[in-house]
């Protein structure tokens, strides 16, 4: 007699964190037609993006998770926007890099950091009397002042902690199970709004969603709690650099209504509405400072 | 532009600001590089091309510690970098 072993793989494990990746061109414009093309790449801690833009106009872009390599990174985000309108990279005149891994783009003429870049393509995304900017991202948050070009007068920002990120958003989204599409809808689904988690700190905030869930917590009134914490604690960081009317989040987590409405619920103003995605803002505005640069170059030589 | 460099976390916001306006035409022929014991600052060409002091990436996350011994605690009366700069564009928020 003879024991048989049988070889048991582990049941694939839903990826409720997983966002939505895009690329999308303007189909009623043609970039051979742009007398200047120009690209920002954003390469962030979560996600990377590239922007195209032709003559100063949004042309398209392509908004993709970042791998453990930033040049990869950078290359497979403009890649995927290149592949789907035929364009080649001797086709753009000038090149940014910005976020995180700025300096690894190996094909960048130049690298401007995220706080100008987020301002400048807010300032086009919101138009010019955008004047306070919260950029959620994926690692950090930055809390931004513009003037009505777009430049930078006041920021800061908070990279030591995860609390009010992206990376937090994602690992309730993967604790409650529920798709992170879903979690802003689903935190308005609730009987009545719940304080938020106490802790501002993502490892224990999640220790303390599961102790909230033990006492008897619908999963969405967990997550409303949480939307809450984090509105709160990105709130005082904005309150450092005090929030002026015309204000637009740009980042992943503004598509997070649960987020949004209760940031707007606490500092009393409705955020700017975009056609764009929120997340292509820094890819935007470096692009668009690459766009200005040649321009400039073309002065220069007459 | 005012630029805040450090951090929020659950004891306290650890920030230090600095106007670059100020920092530009540097009126106090950049002491706060010499002032500060650990060498903290160092001048940059920023976003706008113009060149002007920063806190250096490494202390960003630690100013709570970097800058404990600087504090009245440690016996000092005043900030040797925000005495340093007579221009008054460094401050800090703690």
């Amino acid at each position: 007699m003879s024991a048989v072993m049988q070889q048991t793989t582990a049941p694939e494990k839903p990826e409720y964190w997983r966002w939505q990746e895009n690329t999308w061109v303007d189909e009623t414009m043609n970039w051979r037609d742009a007398k200047i093309v120009t690209c920002g790449i954003d390469v962030g801690s979560v996600s990377s993006q590239a922007v195209l833009v032709c003559d100063g106009k949004l042309y398209g872009y392509n908004s993709m998770r970042t791998g453990s390599n930033s040049p990869d990174s950078a290359r497979n985000a403009l890649q995927g926007v290149m592949d789907k309108c035929g364009m080649k990279l001797e086709d753009i005149h000038y090149v940014v890099g910005t976020g995180y891994g700025r300096v690894n783009v190996p094909f960048s003429h130049k690298a401007i950091t995220e706080i100008a870049c987020h301002a400048r393509g807010a300032n086009y995304m919101g138009g010019n009397k955008v004047r306070t900017i919260l950029d959620m991202g994926g690692q950090d948050c930055k809390a931004i002042h513009c003037d009505e070009k777009g430049k930078v007068t006041n920021f800061l920002m908070n990279d030591k902690c995860a609390a009010g990120t992206g990376r937090g958003m994602e690992v309730i989204s993967d604790l409650m199970q529920i798709p992170i599409a879903e979690l802003g809808a689903r935190s308005f689904d609730v009987d009545e709004e719940p304080p938020a988690v106490s802790s501002v700190c993502v490892v224990f905030a999640k220790s303390e969603a599961l102790g909230l869930l033990k006492a008897g917590w619908t999963k969405n009134k967990v997550v409303a709690s949480y939307c809450q914490a984090m509105a709160e604690r990105v709130v005082s960081l904005m309150e450092r650099i005090g929030v002026e009317k015309e204000f637009f989040i740009t980042g992943g987590i503004a598509k997070n209504p649960g987020v949004v409405k209760r940031i707007e619920k606490i500092i009393g103003i409705e955020a700017l509405k975009t056609e764009y995605d929120s997340q292509i803002a820094g890819a935007l505005g470096a692009a668009l400072f690459g766009y200005t640069l040649v321009q400039k170059g073309q002065a220069k030589q007459g | 532009m005012i630029a805040n460099y450090g951090y929020k976390d659950g004891s306290g916001d650890y920030y230090i600001s600095i106007d670059t306006d100020k920092c530009i035409e540097c009126g106090a022929n950049r002491a706060c590089l010499t002032a500060c014991p650990k060498g903290m600052f160092e001048i940059m060409t920023d976003d706008y091309d113009d060149e002007v002091a920063w806190i250096k990436a490494q202390f960003r996350k630690s100013l709570k510690y970097d800058c404990a011994d600087c504090k009245p605690a440690a016996g000092y009366s005043s900030l040797p970098c925000t005495t340093a700069c007579t221009p008054g564009a460094v401050k800090h928020s703690w």
